[in-house]
């Protein structure tokens, strides 16, 4: 009889293996995926994975798509880390990436047409802060009524999208835009454009604050003490007491970090990729950002790694798209699938496989 | 002519590392009370289990009216007629008194005859029950008589109780002790955990001692004296030690009438505590678990704050201080749950440290760490107190009960704290790692710091403390010399006497 | 603005319609958290139950074998995450997340297979003489059997927890799990039952979207119903009979908004459209506040033995 058995010791081996097995384990079932879908399994797998990296054709203009794609998806998952190793599920980062591009493009369109060099800051600060008090309203009920932040960061994502909708018809509209729905296109603004730094490489200004979040985010955790209590707060609720940290400290901290990060990735984007305040833009991003954070283990730079392969998956899966119609939807599946297999093969840090005898 | 009941022959059980029963025998009579006396670690919550069939013994074994008796589960217990009331309750807050009952049945009746038949039941043993109300709501002693009507309505052979009193008031302990006496008036046999002397020379029929697995004696406890009883216990070989000659300075810590919640519901809240502490001394707090000692401890860490009562460290008022504060003013502590509390489980030795010394030791400055001195005072902490471990990065849990604790100790007290509070300093620890954090902690009084003991090891408290006071239902009784205390005194005062006269010593 | 355009009779009809797919959900996870589980993953199984009922209806002309396969495989899904949460011992919450992630995937992709193919739409039940009186009929007793269904199941649901033994252990089990297991009870299964008995309620409540309300398929259908049905677990406090009117309150609601919409009601639409979930939001914070906190002990905790 197989059981498992609680190691004395956490596996180093696994901690590092266990993404890797994954998406081994996620490889394998995407390729059962295609050819039930009735695709080439392995010419697929070539396609998502090894040709935008490396097709003498295109890998130019795909590269370059990387880091664009994966810019957001860092941002927002090194803010979840905070909150994920605390134990404060932060499930609303879609919510605070909305709105950050919804106050820091109005900010921006607030000075059309007038060109001038604060637009941009000017607009990326009010981005963080749109995100950072979006985030603050679960902390505030979590802190003075205890109410569970999943469910109140989850219903303003709801309601996010009913403010981005209506200012996207409204308050935001591009009175040029011949009545159709979507704010001027602020990367065509020059001041508030957020263009490529370094032509070819897709490095902007959300790239450049991607890496920071990075270097920040490992630095906390590595040498300061707030990064420490919480880790600790999420270990051993108790022993964090006894340490004296203050829980409500931890929460403001970690939903403040969560929500200021989503609100820079939300102004990045429409000043940059997305280029428009409209209904769609936001793509998912908050909660692709979610695998993107527990594929990196929470880890700064495992969250960089994560991000980049989830980007690789976005632009391989459009070129499937094209090439072998292969449907959308099943990039999105394999994104699950891949979290899943995660949180299944986690088991083998902690706990060992063994023969019991009954 | 005394028929028996229940009979056990060479039970012996042992876990890795530790013996817990080793060759024990002895008879339960029908419509007898029978004790089982010993203090923790004796081994009698292993046997109980063993009767109650929660765990399987390696040897020996048991017969029940005659008959082979091998109980694979608690389930099979019942059913063969044993019943069990937990020291720590298995019940369901959010649930009703009925629907508690009769979960813990093996074929209950429908709702409303349970109902009634839960009214008739508990009325005529003196222990009233409403069935609709819900568990959350009552006393703990209330809470104690679900698990009791629980068991009487199943109709036992023999009921197990295990430490009954110690969550009652006396007035609630005279109506249990009714209750049991009619019990035992039907025929019934009851099978009474305790280390309390007096209510079990007033109660029980036959008393089996149990002393570090092994059975010392079977006695009739009404023809032994209390002193007797606790020397079987406690081990005659007690040696109350020539204490060193060690200065005693100022009152460094003091607290007076201390009230506090308690810390859950299971907890005991602590009323109009006062106590005394002078530099260099070493006081000894024992009693059983559960009479306040968490609380004790958490008014003193900072972890709970008092509700009414002063804390003074020297002039300073510290009743209200935060456990940040307390440790900048050198006020240490050492929780009794090591994993979880006291150590995070799954973060490195060193990540511990910091966890606690981070304010003495300078390891945090202007919010960052400096993880060279944490790492060197962890090899420190390692070094002074033999933690066998293969390096500091090794996590918590990875150490062994002992070493855990000789680190979590060591930790506190190599930071030369002014005061320093430990909970069961060495509770479940090898001997040589004991005898360690022993020498340690006198060592400690030695440097001048005051230290207060909490501990339900008597030859520990009364080898290392100065004075010593014994904790019950959270209340504190007076302080006496160790040097002047005899076994039986240390007995009736763990018992529940507190203002004690010399004439009670006598019998 | 116009108010009388607004038909109360149809009003309170489609609120019903409206409510019913939350409920259904929303009880489901009821018994899951009164388990003592915390399945975040309800809005993936909504939605795979919406589009393989709408899939095997279409497949199999037939609604009703529809509603058979959505709460079939809505709970294999929903089994594996019990046995991930219970036997992988994985966290919880990000477990549940996964499955609404797998959910979302899955479905969409099944979902472009379907593309607008419409499906039959169920008979309406007919009671004798009810259904015909003239304000009362169309508004109470002309739906479809399944909306009666949802209610009963309430019902059922309710004297299942208070009165069935069976009720008592699932709640025992939830309240402390450790207590449970002295006592011999088997919580492993009774949570894995709980989880498998709500996957097939989420599994029906999203194909009562799609086989009844919408009919038909878009991707994205359930809109975050699932998420709804959560919070109305939480602000009925765990108790069936208060589930149902968190349900109509919020079916209510959204049918309420939409017809002031289109009445032309001077209020911003997107506030309306905003309002369920902020009166969410506010009895959540009502609840934390003024209710006890009757949320089973072992909520959300990893049991090991």
């Amino acid at each position: 009889m197989l059981s498992f058995e609680k190691r004395p010791q956490p596996s180093k081996f696994w901690i590092i293996f266990t993404p890797i097995l994954a998406v081994i384990l996620t490889l394998i079932a995407g390729a059962i995926l295609f050819s039930t879908l009735g695709k080439p399994p392995l010419e697929s797998l070539k396609i998502i994975f090894w040709d935008p990296l490396f097709h003498p054709n295109y890998a130019a203009y795909s590269r370059p798509q990387l880091l664009i794609k994966a810019g957001p998806l860092i941002l927002i998952a090194i803010g979840l880390s905070f909150g994920f190793k605390a134990g404060v599920w932060n499930i609303g980062a879609e919510g605070q990436y909305i709105i950050g591009a919804v106050i820091g493009g109005g900010v921006a369109l607030a000075f059309y047409p007038y060109e001038s060099i604060i637009v941009f800051p000017l607009a990326v600060l009010f981005g963080a802060i749109g995100g950072f008090l979006w985030a603050m309203i679960p902390v505030v009920l979590r802190i003075y009524f205890k109410t569970n932040e999943i469910l109140v960061s989850l219903m303003l994502v709801y309601v996010a999208e009913s403010i981005l909708i209506s200012v996207s018809q409204g308050l935001l509209r591009n009175p040029e835009g011949m009545g159709f729905p979507g704010s001027r296109n602020l990367n065509q603004y020059a001041s508030s454009a957020n263009n490529e730094l370094i032509t070819g490489t897709g490095l902007h200004w959300g790239v450049i604050f991607a890496l920071i979040s990075v270097i920040f985010a490992y630095f906390i955790f590595q040498k300061h003490t707030l990064g420490y209590q919480v880790k600790l707060t999420g270990e051993a609720p108790k022993a964090a007491k006894f340490a004296g940290v203050n829980p409500n400290l931890i929460v403001f901290f970690c939903l403040g970090i969560s929500g200021t990060l989503a609100g820079l990735a939300g102004i990045f984007e429409v000043t940059g990729q997305a280029g428009q305040i409209t209904s769609s833009f936001n793509s998912g991003y908050g909660f692709t950002a979610i695998i993107v954070a527990f594929l990196g283990r929470l880890h700064p730079v495992g969250i960089l790694l994560a991000a980049l392969l989830m980007a690789l998956t976005y632009i391989g899966g459009e070129l499937a798209q094209f090439q072998l119609q292969l449907p959308a939807a099943s990039i999105q599946l394999f994104q699950g699938m891949l979290l899943f297999f995660l949180l299944a093969a986690d088991i083998l840090v902690n706990y060992r496989v063994s023969r019991k005898r009954s | 002519m005394t028929k028996k009941l229940l009979e056990l022959e060479g039970i012996s059980k042992s876990y890795p590392g530790v013996i817990a029963n080793s060759d024990v025998s002895f008879d339960i009579n029908v419509g007898e009370v029978h004790a089982l006396l010993g203090e923790n670690g004796a081994g009698k919550s292993t046997l109980v289990k063993t009767i109650y069939g929660l765990v399987k013994p390696d040897n020996g074994r048991m017969s029940l009216n005659g008959k082979h008796y091998v109980p694979g589960s608690p389930s099979e217990a019942r059913k063969a007629g044993i019943a069990m009331v937990f020291q720590h309750f298995s019940l369901f807050e959010a649930l009703s008194v009925a629907e508690n009952i009769s979960l813990g049945m093996e074929s209950p009746p429908n709702q409303r005859d349970l109902a009634k038949k839960i009214k008739s039941v508990s009325n005529s043993y003196g222990l009233p029950l409403e069935p609709g109300k819900t568990v959350g709501s009552l006393s703990a002693g209330e809470r104690q008589r679900v698990e009791i009507v629980r068991c009487l309505l199943q109709e036992p052979k023999l009921l197990i109780m295990d430490e009954p009193t110690s969550v009652l008031t006396p007035q609630e302990v005279q109506i249990l002790f009714e209750t049991l006496r009619k019990i035992k008036s039907e025929g019934r046999s009851i099978l009474y955990i305790s280390h309390k002397l007096e209510e079990i020379r007033k109660l029980c029929d036959t008393a089996t001692i149990l002393r570090l697995g092994k059975k010392v004696e079977t006695c009739t406890p009404s023809k032994t004296s209390s002193n007797e009883l606790a020397e079987m216990m406690v081990g005659s070989s007690i040696q109350i030690p020539q204490q060193k000659k060690r200065e005693i300075g100022n009152i460094l810590l003091s607290l007076e009438n201390i009230v506090s919640k308690s810390i859950n519901t299971f907890g005991t809240s602590l009323s109009n505590l006062t106590l005394d502490l002078h530099a260099g001394e070493i006081f000894g707090v024992g009693g059983v678990a559960g009479n306040g000692q968490d609380e004790l401890l958490s008014i003193l860490s900072g972890e709970l704050i008092a509700e009414s009562g002063q804390i003074k460290l020297e002039d300073r008022i510290i009743t209200a201080d935060k456990p940040r504060t307390r440790r900048e003013l050198c006020v240490l502590s050492a929780p009794e749950e090591r994993l979880g509390h006291s150590a995070a489980p799954n973060m490195s030795l060193v990540e511990n440290t910091l966890m606690t010394a981070s304010q003495s030791q300078h390891l945090v400055s202007k919010g960052f760490i400096d993880w060279e001195k944490t790492r060197a005072f962890t090899e420190k902490i390692i070094e002074e107190f033999d933690v066998r471990t293969p390096s500091i990065e090794n996590v918590a849990r990875s150490l062994s009960g002992g070493n855990l604790q000789k680190f979590v100790i060591g930790r506190e007290i190599q930071q030369e704290p002014k005061v320093f509070v430990v909970n069961q300093p060495t509770w479940g620890v090898d001997a040589a790692a004991a005898a360690s954090i022993r020498q340690a902690i006198l060592t400690l009084a030695d440097n001048g710091a005051a230290i207060l003991i909490i501990s339900q090891d008597l030859d520990e408290l009364l080898e290392i403390s100065d004075r010593f006071a014994a904790l019950n239902e959270g209340k504190l009784s007076d302080a006496l010399p160790t040097r002047d205390l005899t076994v039986d005194q240390i007995g009736l005062m763990m018992g529940g006497k507190r203002n004690l006269e010399l004439s009670d010593a006598k019998f | 603005m116009d108010l009388s355009t607004i038909n109360p009779a149809l009003l309170v009809a489609s609120l019903m319609i409206s409510a019913t797919p939350i409920l259904l959900a929303a009880l489901g996870e009821t018994i899951v958290e009164k388990s003592g589980v915390l399945n975040l993953g309800v809005e993936g199984m909504m939605i795979i139950g919406a589009v393989v009922g709408l899939f095997s209806s279409i497949h199999f002309s037939n609604p009703y074998l529809g509603f058979v396969f959505a709460a079939i495989f809505a709970s294999i899904f929903s089994g594996i995450f019990g046995i991930m949460v219970l036997y992988f011992k994985s966290n919880q919450v990000a477990t549940g997340l996964g499955l609404t992630l797998v959910g979302l995937g899955l479905s969409s992709l099944i979902g472009e297979f379907l593309g607008s193919q419409k499906t039959e739409l169920l008979e309406p039940v007919y009671f004798p003489f009810l259904s015909d009186l003239k304000f009362i009929g169309p508004m109470f007793f002309n739906h479809d059997i399944l909306l009666y269904f949802s209610i009963l199941l309430t019902l059922i649901l309710y004297i299942f927890l208070k009165f069935s033994r069976a009720g008592m252990i699932l709640r025992a089990v939830g309240e402390n799990h450790d207590a449970a297991h002295a006592l011999g009870y088997n919580v492993q299964l009774v949570r894995m039952l709980a989880i498998m008995f709500g996957g097939a309620c989420s599994g029906l409540g999203g194909a009562y979207i799609s086989l009844v309300r919408v009919p038909q398929w878009t991707d994205g259908l359930t809109a975050g119903t699932g998420w709804i049905a959560l919070a109305i677990v939480v602000f009925s406090n765990w108790n069936a009979s208060k589930v149902i009117l968190g349900a109509y309150l919020f079916g209510g609601i959204t049918v309420l908004q939409l017809n002031l919409q289109a009445a032309g009601v001077k209020i911003p639409v997107e506030v309306l459209s905003m309002s369920p979930y902020l009166v969410t939001i506010c009895v959540l914070v009502f609840i934390s506040v003024n209710g006890k906190n009757s949320s089973p002990g072992s909520l959300g905790k990893t049991f090991h033995i």
